[in-house]
């Protein structure tokens, strides 16, 4: 399993960037969490999905 | 006085034939619960002044030559994240105090009110439905009756645990993940998640608009198929909700159609989980006369992109109350949510898309097996406060992976009923998987295992 990498200081300043701040408190918590996310996005990064594949954003069965 | 009768058709049946009224039934639940429940803690509320009333209600109506309806007199609960008339929902936080009172009960809970069916009560949760152990840092742990000292799975812990304990014959509680069928398992009895869209979700309190199912929980087939039945139908409140006639299942639960094909799910879902839940699968194989093996080869990146989303959109519902005061989350869901608020929009984009790719690749396995099986839990119920499990030779978080099982499935909508199957002194329950809105044949296949006595749930004395 691959690690991430995630800062507190990257942290706040992608929550500035989102345009709200973040306790320095929960920095930690916060940036473990986003380096879990960021994995499982390396995940499913590769490879390329086809083009007809549309995103699912009212999903039906 | 003799104990009233156990189980949503039995005292439908005693209650409806004036064998006992539906009030004696509820008195002797509501002593169950006082005399339990401290150890539990599976309720948040028990609504013992309003529950007599329908308990009352149904006994005039049959004194008066009338018909309550299939459930009458059945008690039931449901998950804090449905609406309770004259109550703010609260799902599992505090976050939502201020909000006002529902001014009526969740579109599910009335169904089964007209029913015949009586409400006890609200029952604990993880903190918006985001965990799957009912460790809530505000309403305290939800303890296994099956052992108090383990988890009952979550997040509809508290439902699964009632149900178990005999605290009520039936209750609803919801799946974005697997938060019906993680604490079926742990607890010992069945769940069923319909297909998404299937059941209206009006008046329940969201968590990911796009992977919310809502569903029952019982301690029988016969008793599950019923509520099921109950709870059918279009309602226009819920967006998702597909606009299809109700397809009863209750009055065909005698054996499969000849032919029937069942496969059991091979790689990540054998891969991920331990001997006692490989076990489980094989004994309920054998029993449905699984042979072949499907390996859904893009599993673990679905589950990645369900957790993805997962974190992404509860994070964006939130997002004002934890850009003002985060303070007031549970800290275990705080740090996931701010982490959601920072997701960039690719990988976002991405598992969206995603969802598509996988749903081709389940279809394809669907066109030539009617029914799937797989593990619920990669294990049987974990201690309460256990931080981490071992599967695979990898210690795992507990709150966050014990879902791993059934997250692909319903990322992709498909129907689950989840069984029980003894596993020495706990139980784990095993995913009988259907393609879409064939609950039914799913169904039919838990109640095959009932009467092989593959699957018999007890009610459990902690």
């Amino acid at each position: 399993m691959m690690t991430t990498e995630v800062s507190d200081a990257m942290v706040e300043a992608l929550a500035a960037v989102a345009g709200f701040a973040i306790e320095p408190a929960y920095r930690p918590g916060v940036a473990a969490n986003l380096a879990l996310l960021l994995e499982r996005a390396a995940l499913i990064a590769t490879p390329p999905l086809d083009a007809t594949i549309e995103p699912a954003p009212v999903f039906r069965a | 006085m003799p104990a009233p009768p156990s189980g949503v058709l039995a005292v439908s049946r005693a209650v409806r034939g004036g064998a006992v009224g539906a009030r004696a039934v509820l008195e002797a639940r509501l002593a169950r619960i006082a005399a339990l429940d401290p150890t539990l803690n599976a309720f948040t509320a028990v609504l013992a002044d309003r529950a007599r009333a329908e308990a009352d209600a149904v006994d005039a109506t049959i004194a008066a030559g009338g018909d309550p309806g299939p459930l009458a007199g059945v008690p039931f609960g449901v998950k804090a994240n449905y609406d309770v008339s004259g109550r703010t929902t609260l799902a599992g936080s505090i976050v939502n105090r201020g909000r006002p009172a529902a001014r009526a009960d969740a579109v599910l809970a009335a169904r089964l009110r007209a029913a015949g069916a009586v409400l006890v009560g609200i029952q604990n949760m993880d903190e918006f439905a985001y965990g799957f152990t009912t460790e809530n840092a505000h309403y305290g742990a939800t303890r296994n009756p099956r052992d108090t000292r383990r988890s009952a799975g979550g997040s509809s812990g508290g439902s699964a645990a009632t149900v178990a304990a005999g605290l009520v014959e039936c209750a609803l509680g919801s799946d974005t993940n697997g938060s019906i069928r993680v604490p079926a398992s742990f607890c010992g009895i069945l769940g069923l998640k319909p297909t998404y869209g299937r059941l209206p979700r009006t008046g329940t309190f969201p968590f990911v608009h796009e992977l919310d199912h809502v569903g029952p929980f019982a301690r029988s087939v016969g008793d599950l198929a019923l509520i099921y039945d109950c709870l059918q139908g279009h309602d226009a409140g819920d967006f998702a909700c597909a606009e299809r006639a109700p397809d009863l299942t209750a009055p065909f639960l005698g054996d499969l159609p000849a032919g029937i094909r069942v496969a059991v799910l091979d790689g990540w879902f054998a891969d991920m989980a331990d001997e006692t839940a490989r076990r489980a699968v094989a004994t309920v194989a054998a029993a449905l006369g699984a042979v072949d093996r499907v390996v859904l080869p893009g599993a673990e990146k679905a589950r990645a992109a369900a957790f993805l989303l997962t974190m992404a959109s509860a994070a964006n519902l939130h997002r004002e109350a934890l850009t003002t005061r985060a303070g007031e989350f549970d800290p275990a869901t705080r740090d996931r949510l701010l982490a959601g608020l920072l997701a960039p929009a690719g990988p976002v984009m991405q598992a969206q898309r995603y969802r598509h790719a996988f749903q081709r690749e389940v279809r394809a396995a669907f066109e030539r097996h009617d029914l799937l099986l797989a593990p619920a839990t990669p294990c049987v119920a974990p201690l309460l406060g256990e931080p981490t499990f071992r599967v695979a030779g990898l210690d795992l978080p507990t709150r966050a992976n014990v879902g791993m099982l059934t997250q692909p499935i319903s990322f992709v909508g498909l129907p689950v009923v989840s069984v029980p199957v003894s596993a020495g002194a706990l139980p784990i329950g095993v995913q009988i998987i259907a393609r879409p809105w064939a609950e039914g044949l799913a169904l039919r296949a838990a109640a095959r295992l009932e009467r092989q006595g593959v699957i018999r749930v007890e009610v459990a004395e902690p």
